[in-house]
């Protein structure tokens, strides 16, 4: 049987409306957004009113969103641009050890050619302290950097708080919003967000496609050179691949009151069908639902070997790569056994009641035989 | 929108494939059935290795293709982002003056060698900036204004005998002539008949590439994110299709003697499906609007930013003067039929005939 797809957290499947967005631009409007002919303004203005919806889904003017290959990008651009444009004065990068590896490897790249980085421990509800933030700040510090929804746990981290505190010292405020963009509002002029970056291929649109905001007069040097595209960004831009994001955010936009709501009652149908003891990692309340990331008492072995019905993980996709355990978890207090014996379940827009039922049931008699003994 | 676009595009012709050309029916099959997929292929369950399998399956056809190791190829987002991974390097960087504006502006500190009058590199000048030291060289295997083709063979011996590094940008020759064999090859998905928004670094010796995008580990550490996915199954699909480019180039060669303008880098070997077309006196800019007014889409040189046309700086490297901000880039796809041809060069003509005699 195909397996039950609850790793929303990883990606998640493309809306049949988006893919319709999508069509006309893969044959008959083919043409290259940069051409100064009737294919070229075509297709260009498909950029821009994806563009327009894309500004429109975080509260900032479209001229402040470039679009790039991926969030990943994004983080890479906005943490490099800023710490390595000439007018750069300052030396430091604060962030939380639960960021993406996205944020934490460009950054730990950046140390290795002089920057200076403090990662501030987070609680073990996955939150950020304030204070800690508050203490470890200084007018050295030229960027904070923090996620708004964790991919791992999918806790919502203070934000407008954060940003305040990093603006009170003059730092910009730079935000992963890939896990956040589209499911809960956002809006980088209350929330104080200085750069943004998101990506398309979680809210239901296409992969290879993202954007970052950049708030007017953010110093960013470019991180792809070329034509001079996108401001900063160059290399040919698929209109496709845009138009998918556009129709994706707007999609998102439209449904974000109904998707929340589901996606809420998923998850208390997923703990209330949960009978085994289990725990859940990260904050119930500051939380997009769409997520659950659990532990389980008592087991401190990896159960996703044990679980083919279910496409699930533990941990982010990317760190499944490498093998290591989580580094969310960890940070949480979790050890390196109890993180692997950990699972991260995501769901969405295209996931049934039914579904929920099956994981649950299969979780439960994987754990009680685990806990029984009966191996 | 849509159906007024469709009545209209019926009576355009294209002839700005080297812009972007459309993406061939396989590859459109393939990035539907790509895109139907769920899963990111770095997630473990079958969902992910499904994906997985096609970024693998699509890794050995280009490899396969491209006469290397599988592990050679680094998928990218595209051209660009191939070429700033070979560029960042602590190595000095030697750049033809004609490069695309991907190499030149990634190293604006690049040593520039120059082009004769028909765009080819200097070799002389170009053994001459090797003997300072260890480098990179990159070099166009042809340039994407003229079509002109770099002696590679020449260039890479020069650079083997010198110790130094090569990155050939074979962004426009890809798929019509063999591959170059090179340190570093960099090729782009939609100029062969895929989707944009993907590309490869195809690196002789990975190991030796500093990544530019950070964080999650994919393509061995080496480009970070998720990959495009259905972008990388359309480039795998596209590469296998045989296109007959002898018989485009000779559309394109009627067309050159029929215009009796001079035709800029018609001196070198050239790539079969570009023209660069002269046309004294006249400024790129109206001349490309002309065009399209009258149902021709052609280009100023490169399509960097609509609305920012300015002289070539490759034509201006090729010692044109005011000539290199007055020329139109014609260029051929592999369905571009003989009567779209013919119907470009009677619209060649009038525009001519009509903008010369207000000049004069």
């Amino acid at each position: 049987m195909t397996p039950i797809y609850l790793d929303y957290g990883a990606t998640t499947p493309l809306d049949p409306a988006v893919a319709a967005a999508m069509a006309p631009w893969g044959v008959a409007g083919f043409g290259n957004p940069h051409s100064a002919h009737l294919f070229g303004y075509k297709a260009k203005s498909a950029v821009e009113i994806a563009r327009d919806a894309v500004a429109a889904l975080i509260g900032a003017a479209p001229a402040t969103i470039a679009f790039t290959s991926g969030a990943t990008e994004s983080a890479n651009w906005a943490i490099k641009g800023l710490m390595t444009h000439p007018g750069q004065t300052r030396r430091r990068i604060v962030t939380l050890a639960t960021e993406h590896s996205c944020v934490l490897e460009t950054a730990q790249y950046l140390a290795t050619l002089g920057a200076q980085l403090t990662v501030l421990p987070v609680r073990a509800d996955g939150l950020l302290d304030l204070g800690d933030l508050d203490r470890a700040m200084g007018h050295d510090v030229a960027l904070v950097s923090a996620m708004l929804v964790n991919n791992e746990i999918g806790v919502i981290q203070p934000i407008a708080e954060i940003a305040a505190i990093a603006h009170s010292f003059g730092a910009v405020m730079h935000c992963d919003a890939a896990q956040a963009f589209g499911k809960i509002s956002i809006n980088v002029e209350t929330m104080g967000v200085d750069l943004l970056g998101l990506t398309a291929h979680k809210i239901y649109g296409p992969k290879g496609v993202g954007a970052l905001y950049r708030r007017p007069f953010t110093m960013l040097t470019p991180l792809m050179h070329g034509g001079g595209q996108e401001d900063g960004r160059s290399g040919t831009l698929p209109t496709a691949l845009i138009a998918g994001l556009g129709a994706a955010a707007r999609v998102a936009g439209e449904r974000m009151v109904t998707d929340h709501a589901d996606a809420r009652m998923l998850n208390d149908h997923l703990r209330a069908a949960l009978t085994v003891p289990h725990r859940v990692n990260g904050d119930l309340a500051a939380r997009w639902p769409g997520n659950l990331n659990l532990s389980f008492p008592g087991t401190m072995i990896p159960l996703l070997p044990h679980l083919p019905e279910l496409a699930i993980s533990s941990g982010s996709a990317c760190a499944a790569v490498t093998g290591r355990p989580s580094h969310v978890l960890t940070a949480l207090g979790l050890s390196d056994a109890e993180a692997r014996a950990s699972l991260r379940i995501g769901f969405g827009r295209f996931t049934n009641i039914s579904d929920i039922d099956i994981a649950a049931q299969q979780i439960n008699a994987l754990v009680s035989r685990l806990t029984s003994g009966a191996t | 929108m849509e159906d007024m676009g469709e009545i209209a595009m019926k009576s355009r012709i294209y002839l700005d494939h080297a812009a972007t050309t459309p993406a061939r029916p396989a590859a459109i099959a393939a990035l539907a059935e790509a895109a139907a997929v769920v899963g990111n292929p770095a997630s473990v369950h079958s969902g992910g290795r499904a994906a997985n399998a096609i970024v693998e399956r699509a890794r050995d056809r280009i490899a396969d293709w491209a006469g290397c190791r599988a592990e050679a190829i680094i998928f990218t987002s595209g051209g660009s982002e191939a070429l700033a991974l070979a560029l960042n390097t602590p190595l000095r960087v030697l750049a033809s003056a004609t490069e695309h504006s991907a190499v030149l502006a990634a190293r604006p500190d690049a040593a520039l060698i120059g082009v004769d009058r028909d765009g080819v590199i200097d070799l002389a000048a170009l053994a001459a900036g090797l003997a300072a030291g260890p480098a990179l060289v990159a070099v166009q295997h042809a340039n994407n204004e003229t079509g002109v083709i770099q002696p590679i063979t020449e260039i890479a011996a020069l650079v083997a005998k010198a110790g130094c590094k090569l990155l050939v940008d074979a962004v426009q020759s890809a798929g019509k002539l063999p591959l170059p064999v090179a340190d570093y090859v960099a090729i782009s998905a939609h100029k062969m008949g895929g989707t944009p928004g993907c590309g490869a670094l195809i690196a002789r010796d990975a190991e030796t590439l500093v990544a530019v995008q950070h964080g999650g580990g994919q393509e061995r550490g080496l480009r970070g994110g998720t990959p495009n996915l259905p972008g990388i199954a359309s480039f795998a699909a596209a590469i296998g299709e045989p296109v007959d480019w002898r018989a485009i180039e000779g559309l394109r060669d009627l067309l050159e003697a029929r215009l009796d303008t001079i035709i800029h880098g018609a001196g070198a070997v050239r790539l079969p499906n570009i023209s660069n077309i002269a046309l004294p006196g006249v400024a790129s800019g109206t001349q490309v609007m002309t065009l399209d007014l009258a149902g021709f889409m052609v280009s100023a040189g490169a399509a960097c930013s609509s609305g920012k046309v300015s002289a070539s700086h490759v034509l201006a490297a090729m010692g044109l003067g005011d000539a290199a901000g007055q020329a139109v880039r014609v260029s051929l796809g592999a369905a571009t039929t003989a009567a779209e041809v013919a119907a470009f060069g009677d619209a060649w003509l009038a525009m001519a005939a009509r903008l010369t005699k207000v000049a004069a």
